[in-house]
């Protein structure tokens, strides 16, 4: 009887090579948004004055997308180091996240591959990855589905931040596409306000944002980013 | 502060934020209020990001509908809200935003 059992959990475990590729396809339709999304990073860090060569070396270390275009803003503004940092810090606090949600599923993964999985884990292979582990829970070798849409990413990123690079030497900087920056946030922002306190959050933060523009050192990023979130926790705790 | 400071110091930073629950995830039970509260991050930022490149032109604020950016942007919310599509609301917006230059 037990042995039937055996025989029957054996024949739903998947394979490491079936689980990689699970996630590499799960990923490949995001690539259509992000490819674009790499190149004009790419462009953008060359009009910020950034080397092609920092510009490469910020797509594999840092390796996020949003934080990445916003870096190369500030830089190109003269936004003093720390305070970059500090929202290079707010903007990326939400892989915490990310990191919280995921966790459960790879706690018996050894770290050597908790340290690889973490380096790929940006929000597109999350997005698809979560889907696939709450889709499959009893499914084995699970980290391979965020190490196949990981890594999928990570080369349509290098990729396209090379491709911006070298187009970004060819087209004139007169194109400015600074306005895609913004629009860029915009279709970040709106599907991540999923409720009244999401709403409210953002709200707040924009509201405050143009008050505390003048701010020195755009301290006012950092102030409106606080603010929202407080204004959001309020809206939360008076529901 | 040099360039390759800050990218190394914010890749370090983003590598530590992104395996934080990963390795913790057995030492420590993390809050409820906080989970709530990393929620509202994307929120937050990004949109005191991008009011202010919507409504503060040539550092003076401008509500009226002068404003090409404005208008370009609440069209590009709107496509972004309706299809949830980046390149839809890129594309939408950029379009939005040249035909008024262009007419106006």
């Amino acid at each position: 009887m037990s042995e039937k059992v055996q025989i029957t959990e054996i024949s739903i475990q998947t394979s490491p090579t079936s689980q990689l590729w699970a996630g590499v396809r799960a990923e490949l339709p995001l690539l259509l948004g992000v490819i674009p999304f790499g190149m004009i990073y790419g462009m953008l860090a060359l009009e910020a004055g950034l080397t092609p060569i920092a510009a490469q070396a910020m797509s594999s270390l840092l390796f996020a997308g949003s934080a990445q275009i916003l870096t190369v803003e500030l830089v190109r503004t003269a936004t003093p180091g720390f305070i970059i940092i500090l929202t290079i810090f707010l903007l990326n606090l939400r892989h915490m996240l990310y990191s919280a949600s995921v966790a459960p599923y790879l706690k018996q993964t050894p770290l050597r591959w908790k340290l690889l999985l973490a380096y790929l884990l940006t929000d597109e292979a999350y997005a698809v990855t979560i889907i696939n582990f709450t889709e499959h829970k009893n499914a084995s070798y699970r980290h391979m589905v965020l190490l196949g849409a990981g890594i999928t990413l990570w080369s349509a990123w290098q990729l396209s931040t090379a491709a911006g690079i070298l187009l970004g030497a060819v087209i004139p900087t007169q194109w400015s596409l600074d306005f895609t920056i913004a629009l860029t946030f915009i279709a970040l922002a709106m599907p991540a306000i999923r409720d009244r306190p999401g709403l409210v959050a953002a709200l707040a933060a924009g509201v405050t944002a143009i008050l505390a523009y003048s701010m020195p050192y755009k301290l006012g990023l950092v102030l409106a980013s606080l603010v929202g979130i407080a204004a959001g926790m309020w809206s939360e705790r008076s529901r | 502060m040099n360039i390759w400071l800050i990218i190394l110091l914010g890749g370090v930073l983003t590598f530590a934020m992104r395996l934080s629950f990963i390795y913790l995830m057995d030492k420590i039970e993390f809050p409820e209020w906080l989970r709530n509260s990393l929620r509202l991050v994307p929120p937050a930022v990004l949109s005191a990001i991008v009011f202010p490149e919507l409504l503060v032109v040539n550092g003076q604020v401008n509500l009226s509908l002068d404003n090409n950016r404005l208008i370009a942007g609440m069209v590009a919310v709107l496509v972004a809200w309706r299809t949830r599509n980046t390149l839809l609301t890129i594309g939408v917006g950029m379009g939005v935003l040249l035909l008024l230059q262009a007419v106006r």
